[in-house]
């Protein structure tokens, strides 16, 4: 009797697994499923929030005009606390359960570049909105992962405008770096800043680094101060940076602060409040660009999450457009046809600028350098690659 | 020379808040032979009871401060008396087990939405940040109050310990539990004190932590509970003064590390530490070599 009962529940529960997924995959028909990997909770959320409003916005704007050639996107959210561990898991439940015909995601590099792997091996087609680092597109051998796109411009570029503007706009000579050992993006951002600095005549005085945990900087800060460096380069998210910037104040740090795109969010001047201010950081997008396609873009944004959108939340709405675009070159939304479809797109307009994908699949379009005033964001300078 | 003092007062400052911590593992270690894995999370909630009387409440610091205590206090008690208590004859290491089940519990527990949610939070700075420069050297008001809060605090329990009956029975206690029980000692109820006054000093920790580095979260408790264990080992586990000393020495190890050699190499000192003080003296700096009990 038990080994019976036994067997049942063995047949219901692959019974059950039978029916889960598979719907819209590759027939044709019903709505294409799409999965969304971004962290909601945790270290970056408002970073995941922001790319989650961005792309869901692109993608209800195409449902509302009648789906992709009569299908409507059907979007599957998961949250990955910005943990690679939970992003590769919610990368196995997306491609083996819900079976996903593409996933937009994740947002920080270190949490994308495990999935890409995992994307490139299922051969299930992905766009990050936000990950900077090159590793993402490129596997350990050095061969493109060609599954894997990104919305945004990679770190090499970003480090370059950072050692640029330092250079040419702050005349500066002397820099610190301090950034995150663990964690891809900070590490590699922090590299290629130091690299371009000293190509254009700059010097590092300070090259340091810290652990994911870390909230006592004062060692390293004071060690910065006494070398006393022109300008403090600092490659690691909001919450890090509001931190560091506070400890350095407090230690009477007197250089400008400079960072990357991972300084790009409403919760920076909470945290770090006056340290902040006078801090220039580079970055995708600029709610002040005058085009007309971002003003357009900031005033649907604003209607309908009643504040301006940054630059995760645009670069999720771009990668929204990629997937769609992509999608309606697609004919059965399989994951090779949308992949193909997506290495085919050229001189695509963005809200962040127009795309086309050089051959690892990033985008190569211009960085703006963004001031953090009293009141916010200002906008500085264009800088294009 | 001022760099050296600037990196000692930096130092100092983390280590008197790793010994508001290790005190509790050492006072718990004392007298029940048990790690208290889930102390480090007390500490989190002392932190987020701070955050919500400065921010929600609107009291002022010390009153802050003395309701983490009351909280922590009180929820020491609870997890003594709920987690430890009903193993009080089983084997050590199922209340080791016990306790990082504690402590992975409220991590997670406080995670929840509707606790304390998984998010980081700006910790509110309840009065201005300055710095006064004293020959070179920035000492800021957030330093001297952490120093004299945990010196205060540390007098306190010292006192406490060798002053009062309690305290007498706390020590006695910590020799031997039957012979404390034979003397009149309640046994149960001193070991629920030494929960009670463990974390509330615990709470104070958090509290003093989120006035220092302004960013709380749910996980907060990991990574300092772990280094004030250390610590406590490295002085000595049991001893009170050892705790003391072995907190202020890991975090200037840590400073100085960060400083002279590599920041990339701290925390391999800092638990390296750990490994060599076990090779060479397992019963720590202050502490005395004892005999298994029969």
């Amino acid at each position: 009797m038990r080994q019976l009962m036994a067997v049942l529940a063995g047949l219901a529960i692959v019974a059950v697994l039978s029916c889960g997924g598979g719907a819209g995959r590759a027939d044709g028909s019903g709505p294409i499923k799409v999965g969304l990997i971004v962290p909601l909770t945790g270290d970056v959320k408002t970073f995941g929030e922001s790319a989650r409003n961005g792309a869901m916005l692109a993608i209800e704007e195409a449902n509302a005009a009648g789906g992709i050639n009569g299908r409507k996107i059907d979007v599957v959210a998961t949250d990955d606390k910005n943990d690679p561990t939970e992003t590769g898991n919610a990368g196995s439940k997306l491609i083996d359960m819900d079976r996903v015909a593409v996933i937009i995601g994740s947002v920080s590099s270190k949490c994308s570049s495990p999935l890409s792997d995992k994307c490139q091996t299922a051969k299930i087609p992905m766009i990050t909105p936000t990950s900077t680092n090159p590793k993402v597109t490129v596997g350990e051998d050095g061969k493109r992962k060609e599954y894997v796109f990104r919305a945004c411009f990679i770190d090499p570029f970003q480090g370059t405008v950072a050692a640029k503007f330092a250079i040419d706009s702050l005349k500066v000579k002397t820099a610190a770096v301090m950034y995150d050992v663990g964690n891809d993006y900070s590490k590699g951002l922090a590299d290629y800043f130091k690299s371009n600095f000293e190509q254009g005549g700059g010097r590092v005085i300070a090259f340091e680094s810290y652990a994911k945990d870390d909230v006592d900087f004062s060692a390293l800060l004071t060690k910065v101060k006494q070398s006393n460096p022109d300008v403090l380069f600092l490659p690691d998210y909001y919450n890090k940076v509001g931190l560091i910037a506070k400890q350095a104040r407090q230690l009477g740090v007197k250089a400008t602060l400079l960072g990357g795109d991972g300084w790009d969010s409403p919760e920076m001047s909470k945290i770090a409040g006056d340290a902040i201010v006078g801090g220039y950081f580079t970055n995708h997008y600029s709610p002040d660009d005058p085009r007309p396609e971002v003003q357009e873009w900031v005033r649907r944004y604003q209607a309908k999450h009643g504040q301006k959108p940054d630059a995760l939340a645009t670069l999720g709405y771009d990668a929204g457009l990629l997937l769609i675009q992509a999608l309606r070159n697609a004919p059965n939304a399989r994951p090779d046809e949308i992949k193909a479809a997506l290495g085919a797109i050229k001189d695509f307009p963005c809200v962040s600028g127009r795309i086309t994908f050089d051959e690892w699949g990033n985008p190569i379009k211009s960085a703006v350098v963004l001031e953090y005033a009293k009141d916010g964001q200002k906008y500085v300078t264009t800088i294009n690659p | 020379m001022s760099y050296f003092l600037q990196q000692l007062i930096n130092g100092l400052q983390l280590g008197f808040v790793y010994a508001l911590i290790a005190l509790g593992y050492t006072m718990v270690y004392g007298i029940v032979r048990l790690i208290n894995f889930a102390h480090g999370d007390v500490f989190m909630i002392g932190a987020y009871v701070g955050f919500y009387a400065l921010a929600s409440w609107k009291l002022p610091w010390p009153l802050a401060i003395v309701a983490a205590m009351a909280a922590c206090g009180a929820l020491g008690m609870v997890i003594e008396r709920v987690a430890y208590r009903p193993l009080r004859s089983a084997p050590r290491i199922s209340a080791l087990i016990t306790a990082m089940g504690v402590s992975l519990f409220l991590e997670y527990f406080t995670s929840l939405r509707f606790v304390f949610g998984p998010d980081y939070r700006a910790f509110p700075r309840p009065f201005a940040v300055t710095s006064f420069d004293v020959g070179g050297v920035a000492v800021s008001n957030i330093q001297i109050i952490v120093f004299a809060v945990s010196t205060v605090l540390m007098v306190a329990l010292t006192l406490f310990v060798n002053k009062t009956k309690t305290g007498l029975a706390m020590r006695a206690v910590s020799y031997d539990h039957n012979t404390a029980r034979l003397m009149g000692v309640n046994v149960d109820w001193i070991i629920s004190v030494t929960f009670g006054v463990g974390s509330a000093l615990a709470g104070a920790g958090g509290v003093l932590y989120g006035i220092a580095y302004p960013q709380i979260n749910p996980f907060m408790g990991v990574m300092p509970g772990l280094k004030a264990f250390v610590a406590a080992v490295l002085g000595g586990i049991g001893v009170i003064p050892g705790a003391m000393l072995g907190s202020l020495i890991m975090g200037v190890v840590e400073t100085f590390t960060s400083a002279y050699i590599s920041s990339t190499l701290r925390d391999a000192v800092a638990f390296g530490i750990l490994i060599l003080v076990l090779l060479v003296r397992p019963a720590g700096i202050l502490g005395r070599p004892t005999r298994e009990k029969v």
